[in-house]
């Protein structure tokens, strides 16, 4: 179903990440394909928003290797990620309440005709990218504030495959979302998938992990604690994975055990 | 609530098919209420409008209509042309002030400079041209220039610095209302040449009857075209339209209202040359605000700061400019009013002129929250305040008065705001 590539779009290599004092990711490895959705899962506090900001530019890496389609590529600022083919769609979705969907969804980069706005083609652009996505909004031309959560997550979406990314990250989109709403933000990022995009998706739902997600990759206290496949994998290891409970007393005890036999 | 519909012949309502064609769903929720194509949509439309608390500037217009029957009554002759028309020009210098306050209530901040910003403007052109013997249009263009870099520096106080624009304007305010007095000196008073070229802002009218009524010959014409052909371009492109019935009611609307204007000024003394510049203003202005770049940048940032930085707009000058553009106006603001009076004086941008300026913007209905106004709403609120300023004079009555008047009409204003944004959240449209 999946036909990954065989070099990855975006790979980091022992990447890490300090704050003063804080360590904030260790070593991190990363691989996404094109076509393929990376479900990037961890606790609160385990690394994940900085580990998508350092792919997005918001914070440089001090350490490691990102990799862009093969090649070391340094992202330094938002604009360099964007250069590359990253969109990112943060939690807050960042949609001006008081402008409509085609001036949200073109703001920063309208088409223009004789300098002046061109809001004809805008319009016809929104409508056919929104068609071709099978998102379903009231009216192109009502403001952000009159849609829904999951309405304004779509158009959040949309708005990030505007300048034809090849890899999009998504930051929790599914949080605070109805059954409906949820589901067809799911529909939408099997949507991408389909159309040949690299995706990252963070996550608490382990329903949503399982239902979009080719692999999940787990941090755990900034570092990498194993990447699964999500169809041979079963829920409870990839929580286990999460909260650490694999690793504990018993289980290093164990590993010192088997150890010592080897020796 | 309502929605525009794809299509644009009616067939395709008839033949609409969900099941037959799956791919191909419309980015329409079948819940919602579509509008019809042609006249007897917009009329529902219209209705719907209303009832969701969208009003536009109705509740403006209204009032307007209220106070000038009331002082009609009161004084026969608060409507006649002599006395719009004196209206229409003594506006023009608050007006022009308002609108930079739009641009900076657009943004969801505030300046409350603009009224000494606007004296320094008038005060600078007198010493500039009496006591130093420049030449007019040089002087005019460098106390324009001066209300520009004084707003250039509030807003990159405001924006660079971090200083709240509250903060910073207020500091503006006492400043540049010193620098004032400051350079008028010891006189005090700066007469102006009553045939100079700031004077005759004021004082000039087009004598010829053609050109008030060609005036509005070519806005009614020019808005129809543009209107026309724009639903044209509407029709090829597959998007939602006007109905033609629409474009040309509206078109009719135009011409009576600019015809009937057009009467007025020809009854008195003709166009005034104050009127022409002030409507340029504002259709520029408004063409700037809605049909370019920078303008979405302004009204972007009025809705929201994180989104405008992740869109890559540049806050910092957007804002910087804002205020430059605010100063400017209110330096243009100020010669208009300084022609008024032929001269320049220490009181200029004192008083109440602030207040008006800010009141007339919110009583136009710019949102006080930013991101929601447009600089006609400039137009309709200065008229309001200055109509109850021309009315209450004539029937004599003083000041104290006119304040606690134009102060309750701005307290009913915001009220009527804050009530319909209710309504239009409950609605689902705010």
């Amino acid at each position: 179903m999946v036909h990954v590539s065989a070099t990855p779009v975006l790979a980091l290599r022992g990447v890490s990440k300090r704050f003063g004092a804080v360590q904030a990711l260790t070593d991190v490895e990363l691989e996404v394909h094109a076509g393929e959705v990376v479900a990037l899962v961890g606790d609160n506090g385990a690394g994940k928003s900085t580990l998508v900001k350092t792919i997005a530019g918001v914070h440089p890496i001090d350490e490691g290797v990102i990799e862009w389609e093969g090649k070391s590529v340094t992202i330094n600022r938002p604009h360099d990620a964007q250069n590359l083919g990253i969109a990112t769609v943060y939690q807050d979705l960042a949609l001006a309440d008081n402008i409509d969907v085609v001036g949200n969804l073109y703001l920063g980069r309208e088409v223009r005709r004789y300098g002046i706005l061109d809001e004809v083609e805008m319009e016809r652009r929104s409508r056919e990218l929104l068609t071709t996505l099978s998102i379903r909004i009231p009216s192109v031309r009502i403001p952000i504030a009159s849609l829904s959560g999951g309405q304004r997550q779509t158009v959040a979406i949309a708005r990030s495959m505007l300048g034809e990314p090849k890899l999009v990250i998504l930051d929790e989109p599914t949080a605070a979302l109805g059954v409906e709403q949820t589901a067809q933000v799911l529909d939408l990022v099997e949507r991408l998938r389909e159309r040949g995009l690299a995706v990252i998706l963070i996550s608490h739902n382990m329903a949503d992990v399982k239902a979009v997600a080719d692999k999940v990759a787990v941090l755990r206290l900034g570092r990498n604690n194993g990447v699964f496949e999500v169809k041979t994998t079963s829920q409870e290891e990839i929580i286990s994975a999460i909260t650490g409970a694999t690793d504990n007393a018993v289980t290093r005890r164990a590993a010192r055990s088997t150890g010592e036999i080897k020796k | 609530m309502s929605i525009d519909k794809t299509s644009a012949s009616p067939e395709d309502h008839v033949v609409e098919n969900p099941d037959a064609a799956p791919q191909a769903v419309t980015a329409v929720d079948p819940r919602l209420l579509v509008r019809e194509q042609g006249f007897k949509g917009y009329i529902t439309e219209f209705k719907r409008k209303i009832k969701a608390g969208d009003l536009g500037a109705i509740p403006v217009v209204i009032g307007l209509a209220i106070i000038w029957i009331i002082f009609q009554s009161l004084n026969s002759n608060f409507l006649t042309a002599g006395n719009l028309s004196d209206i229409s020009v003594a506006m023009v210098g608050t007006g022009m002030i308002a609108v930079g306050i739009v641009f900076v209530l657009l943004l969801g901040e505030i300046d409350l400079s603009v009224g000494s910003v606007s004296g320094v403007a008038g005060a600078a052109f007198a010493v500039l041209t009496v006591t130093h013997g420049m030449s007019a249009w040089l002087a005019f263009v460098l106390a324009i220039l001066t209300g520009t870099v004084a707003g250039a520096i509030h807003g990159f106080v405001f924006a660079k610095i971090g200083v709240p624009a509250f903060a910073v304007t207020l500091a503006g305010l006492l400043f540049w209302n010193g620098f004032m007095l400051q350079i008028l000196g010891d006189s005090g008073t700066i007469n102006l040449d009553s045939e100079g070229l700031v004077a005759k802002l004021t004082s000039y009218y087009f004598t010829d009857v053609a050109a008030a009524y060609g005036l509005a010959l070519a806005v009614t014409v020019l808005y129809f075209l543009s209107s026309f052909f724009g639903n044209r371009r509407r029709e090829a492109a597959g998007v939602p339209s006007r109905p033609l019935s629409e474009t040309i009611l509206r078109t009719v609307l135009l011409a009576i209202l600019s015809f009937v204007v057009a009467a007025v000024y020809n009854q008195y003394k003709g166009l005034p040359l104050a009127v022409v510049i002030f409507i340029a203003v504002l259709l520029i202005t408004d063409f700037v605000l809605r049909r370019t770049r920078y303008g979405r940048m302004i009204f972007a940032l009025g809705g929201s700061v994180e989104a405008s930085r992740r869109a890559g707009i540049n806050v910092e000058m957007v804002r910087i400019s804002v205020f430059a553009i605010s100063g400017t106006f209110a330096a243009i603001g100020g010669l208009f009013i300084a022609s008024k009076i032929a001269s320049a004086n220490q009181g200029a941008g004192a008083g109440d002129l602030l207040m008006n300026a800010i009141a007339a913007a919110v009583i136009g209905g710019t949102s006080l929250f930013g991101g929601r106004g447009r600089t006609w709403n400039a137009l309709l609120g200065v008229l309001v305040i200055v109509s109850i300023q021309y009315g209450l004079a004539l029937e004599g009555i003083a000041s104290p008065v006119q304040y606690m008047i134009t102060g309750g009409v701005l307290l009913a204003t915001v009220v009527i705001d804050a009530i319909t944004r209710k309504t239009q959240k409950t609605a689902g449209r705010a």
